[in-house]
């Protein structure tokens, strides 16, 4: 009787849990439309996207660098070097980009957004907020959200970039791999709507998952150092297995049938 | 942190993403040329189109001027039919046009190379939907072997 109890709390547990996180996530997003909420957005925008800018930038460079001199070893073999720019651009645009902009996102900002609001749960201030008759949904959740949402195809898109430059400096002027076929090779392989536009639109759906997910766990934490800690792990760990499960599906929607 | 810093480096933030974009818009995808604008259609039976794929280049004498825009089989008489998107600016192309499908290097890419026939009276120019009458196909390796393997065993007979 006791096993079939604690299976029931759990699912129930569980099933209550994702009508929060959804409940949440619905007050956040009817949220948006207020001009005089831009500033906050900003803010955000500053927390979670320019202080990530340095970490992605230098992980876009080493990661590209490393593409380019690993790629040039095995494709020098074949006489096939001219194919290292479309190799570094399409693995970047595709796979890396998104999915290593959002694991770092996950990282650097997801788990500062759940330590945030979850002291500011531990510390009562949400529940002030409420007393002051202002929405903590609209006036702390929704600016981070968005934020959120902003900020990730942003990096993303920086991150590749960064990369394919990244794998021009070593290719290119290291190597000696010809200029003319880095570019103009990866300029006939590279297609603006199935590569660069499905890229951007597998970072904004990491974007609303890692931020979902980080948002919710510190709103939804334990107030308590002990529970908050435990919702920053969970937000990281949570975020990068969503991540990384939703990177198959939707590679696979996207490139899987022709 | 002032209200101002805040908003400049969040300015810096969005024009690096836009610089980032148009790298990957001009320099990367090469937006600007990659088969936009108008284009006619031509058609090419085939018998046999090798590794052809749709988006293969179009090209005349090197120079690309339109891309493959899809590939399906003839139910009647079984043949591949390759639908080519040629660029309106390269239009006025002769009836009596070649196109044969070649490689790029050993290894490269196939594409589809385009030869311009002669133009003399009582010859038309191609429009959209003409089907090209003169089509090479692809060299397939294998077939090449076998012939090889097979003319070696006749002319030891």
């Amino acid at each position: 009787m006791k096993f079939f109890q604690s299976i029931g709390a759990k699912t129930i547990g569980k099933v209550t849990a994702v009508g929060r996180a959804a409940l949440m996530l619905f007050g956040a997003l009817i949220a948006v439309p207020r001009v005089k909420n831009i500033p906050l957005i900003i803010k955000q925008l500053y927390v979670v996207g320019v202080q990530s800018l340095l970490i992605i930038m230098v992980s876009g460079l080493f990661i590209g660098m490393v593409m380019a001199l690993q790629g040039y070893t095995i494709l020098v073999d074949y006489g096939a070097e001219g194919s290292l720019g479309p190799m570094v651009a399409l693995s970047l645009l595709r796979e890396l980009g998104p999915v290593v902009t959002a694991l770092l996102f996950a990282g650097r900002a997801g788990s500062a957004l759940t330590a945030e609001i979850g002291l500011m749960k531990a510390t009562e201030q949400l529940s002030s907020l409420e007393m002051m008759a202002v929405d903590p949904l609209r006036r702390i959740v929704a600016p981070r959200f968005w934020a959120g949402m902003l900020a990730m195809p942003m990096l993303a898109i920086i991150f590749s970039a960064v990369g394919i430059l990244g794998g021009h400096l070593v290719g290119v002027d290291w190597l000696g791999v010809d200029a003319g076929s880095y570019w103009s090779i990866m300029q006939s392989t590279v297609d603006w709507n199935q590569d660069v536009v499905n890229g951007v639109i597998k970072s904004l759906v990491f974007a609303l998952v890692v931020t979902w997910i980080a948002i919710f766990k510190g709103y939804d934490s334990i107030p308590t150092s002990e529970g908050i800690s435990k919702a920053t792990t969970e937000t990281v760990v949570y975020s990068s297995l969503a991540v990384l499960g939703l990177d198959f599906v939707l590679t696979a929607l996207m490139f899987g049938i022709e | 942190m002032s209200k101002y810093k805040t908003e400049v480096m969040v300015g810096v933030f969005v024009m690096l993403t836009i610089g980032a974009l148009l790298l990957l818009a001009l320099k990367v995808a090469n937006q600007t040329v990659a088969t936009e604008g108008d284009t006619y259609t031509l058609y090419a039976k085939f018998d046999n189109i090798g590794g052809l794929k749709p988006r293969s280049a179009v090209k005349v004498g090197g120079v690309t001027v339109g891309r493959v825009s899809s590939i399906t089989l003839d139910q009647e008489d079984f043949t591949p039919v390759v639908e080519l998107s040629i660029q309106n600016e390269y239009s006025g192309f002769p009836e009596t046009s070649s196109v044969s499908i070649l490689t790029s290097g050993l290894l490269g890419e196939q594409y589809v190379g385009f030869q311009p026939g002669f133009s003399f009276d009582g010859v038309a120019n191609l429009k959209n939907g003409d089907y090209l009458q003169d089509t090479k196909s692809a060299l397939v390796l294998e077939d090449l072997i076998g012939q090889f393997l097979f003319n070696r065993g006749s002319d030891e007979d």
